[in-house]
């Protein structure tokens, strides 16, 4: 990791050794530029990047290449999350080009979410390429500067490529060997799952640390401050591939009426504490759903602000 | 096998209902082995089509007929000299069945009566599931004998994807998560080396129309 790959704000904070600090923000569900503009706002200064989801859960929503567009002439950086689902290879490149010339330089690169889940669950999806095959399609364009082709790109994306993880669904024990293809693919960065699992986390990081692939990638935790005992309940029993343990759900109860949210980003601080010194942690992805006004209070009481210069 | 499924009877009504002088063409292969469009069936879409029609005044002359297998032109001979009593034909073959017979008889109107689901195999009696896209290139030697391409519901080529429900996919806990079989299979073979590797995109085959000569017959087909 010696020159800057993309030169964005996101790669020099985690190049310099900085503990990242990301957010997310969900384009909205029409062309309202305004309020969008708005949930950014709370984002200003807070974060070193904004995920901006590509129609998650498979729900119609602005483009994330837009969205993150428009973050651009806001001043914020973006992480521009793609999908397989919805585009063949023709028009991720495409895409991908198109991105990185409206001043984009994060790429978050994702299967995504099946339609069946969605808001047209009857339509037709691509997958053309995976995820995996997605990764090394940015990584080869950005540093051989070609198409698979082998055609020459003419000025090459430079983008930092991140890529998913989750530590939690199964089978456990492949699921590091995935990680570790995604950083052989060309993976800089990687934002995890939701982790309420504290000690499944630590089993899984130390098998990433041992494997050495903290050494070849950096890995922002993913957190989720739960804002209430139902939604801690609908993650643990309908969100797959989550794994909310009883015991948290109790913590939240034993809160009482009221004082759910609170408690929920009490345990998100405690997390984001562990995380700063968990060996191969380099940073951590908050994803407080809805929920961006409420991101600078959680920075402030994390010791997060202010963000580095770099 | 391909597997198909009878379209619902209202449909059916409603493509024959110009015509007062129907055959219905059973085949009697993988149709026939699914329980859609053998010779029993025959009979009882005729039934049905039979009974509806007169309740509504306007009965039919329907006939039945099933053919050993409509994608084979020669077995759609023995219908000559039949055709021509009747006003439209239902098939209920595979949809390359119900293909060659609108080919072999331009003339008249051929109307689905199946919907042709998929490439299958039989788990039990009257219990098909798909196996296989024919995607044109094959890598179940890579993967435990599991196809990811038709049992992962995005077709992914390297490891399950996060939505992974225990050991179920994340569009239904019916459904077994591919890449959780693959991984389980390959292990007690001691063949995970297999998916270590990364798969490079799939070069997809089935998206023209695809024809196959076997070399032997590539001058049979020259002179026709």
């Amino acid at each position: 990791m010696d020159a800057l790959k993309s030169g964005s704000r996101l790669e020099k904070v985690l190049k310099a050794g900085h503990f990242a600090f990301t957010g997310e923000c969900g384009p909205p569900k029409g062309a309202n530029v305004s309020h969008l503009k708005e949930k950014l706002a709370h984002l200003k200064g807070v974060v070193d990047a904004v995920n901006i989801t590509d129609n998650q859960t498979a729900v119609v929503r602005m483009s994330s290449l837009a969205a993150s567009a428009i973050m651009v002439g806001e001043n914020l950086e973006p992480n521009y999350q793609l999908v397989c689902r919805d585009r063949n290879r023709l028009a991720i490149m495409s895409d991908i080009l198109g991105a990185y010339s409206l001043g984009i330089r994060n790429i978050l690169c994702l299967s995504g979410d099946h339609q069946k889940f969605g808001n047209h669950p009857e339509a037709k999806n691509v997958y053309d390429i995976d995820s995996m095959q997605l990764i090394a399609l940015v990584k080869k364009m950005r540093d051989e500067g070609v198409f698979p082709n082998g055609e020459e790109i003419d000025e090459p994306p430079r983008l930092f490529i991140g890529a998913a993880c989750n530590p939690f669904a199964d089978p456990f024990e492949y699921r590091v060997y995935r990680l570790a293809n995604k950083i052989k693919a060309g993976a800089d960065f990687i934002q995890t799952q939701c982790i309420y699992n504290m000690d499944k986390f630590r089993e899984f990081m130390k098998m990433a640390v041992d494997m050495g692939l903290c050494e070849k990638c950096y890995i922002l935790a993913g957190v989720t401050p739960m804002k209430s005992v139902r939604m801690a309940q609908y993650m643990a029993a309908q969100v797959p591939g989550m794994d909310v343990p009883e015991a948290l759900i109790n913590r939240l109860k034993a809160a009482g009426k009221g004082n759910y949210a609170k408690e929920g980003i009490k345990i998100a601080l405690e997390q984001i504490e562990e995380f700063k010194e968990m060996e191969g942690v380099a940073g951590v992805h908050l994803m407080a759903i809805e929920w961006e006004h409420r991101v600078p209070e959680i920075a402030e009481q994390a010791n997060v602000l202010p963000r580095p210069e770099v | 096998m391909i597997v198909a499924e009878r379209k619902p009877f209202e449909e059916i009504k409603a493509l024959v209902k110009d015509f007062n002088r129907v055959l219905t063409v059973g085949c009697g292969t993988c149709v026939a082995v699914c329980l859609a469009g053998g010779e029993k069936e025959v009979g009882i879409l005729n039934t049905e089509l039979t009974i509806a029609r007169k309740v509504d005044g306007n009965p039919i002359e329907l006939g039945g007929v099933t053919v050993e297998r409509q994608c084979d032109m020669e077995f759609l001979d023995e219908l000559d000299g039949m055709i021509d009593q009747y006003d439209a034909l239902i098939s209920l073959a595979c949809g390359a069945g119900i293909q060659f017979l609108a080919e072999r008889f331009p003339d008249k109107p051929v109307l689905p009566g199946v919907n042709t689901t998929f490439i299958g195999a039989n788990r039990d009696v009257g219990w098909y599931e798909e196996k296989c896209r024919a995607c044109g290139n094959c890598c179940l030697g890579l993967t435990g004998g599991i196809c990811p391409v038709t049992m992962c519901a995005k077709s992914l080529f390297n490891g399950p994807c996060g939505g992974t429900n225990h050991e179920s996919c994340e569009i239904s806990p019916d459904q077994p998560c591919a890449w959780h079989m693959i991984y389980e299979r390959l292990s007690k073979q001691n063949r995970l080396d297999s998916i270590i590797e990364i798969f490079p995109p799939n070069d997809w085959l089935n998206t023209t129309p695809r024809t196959i000569v076997q070399p032997a017959y590539k001058e049979r087909k020259a002179a026709r």
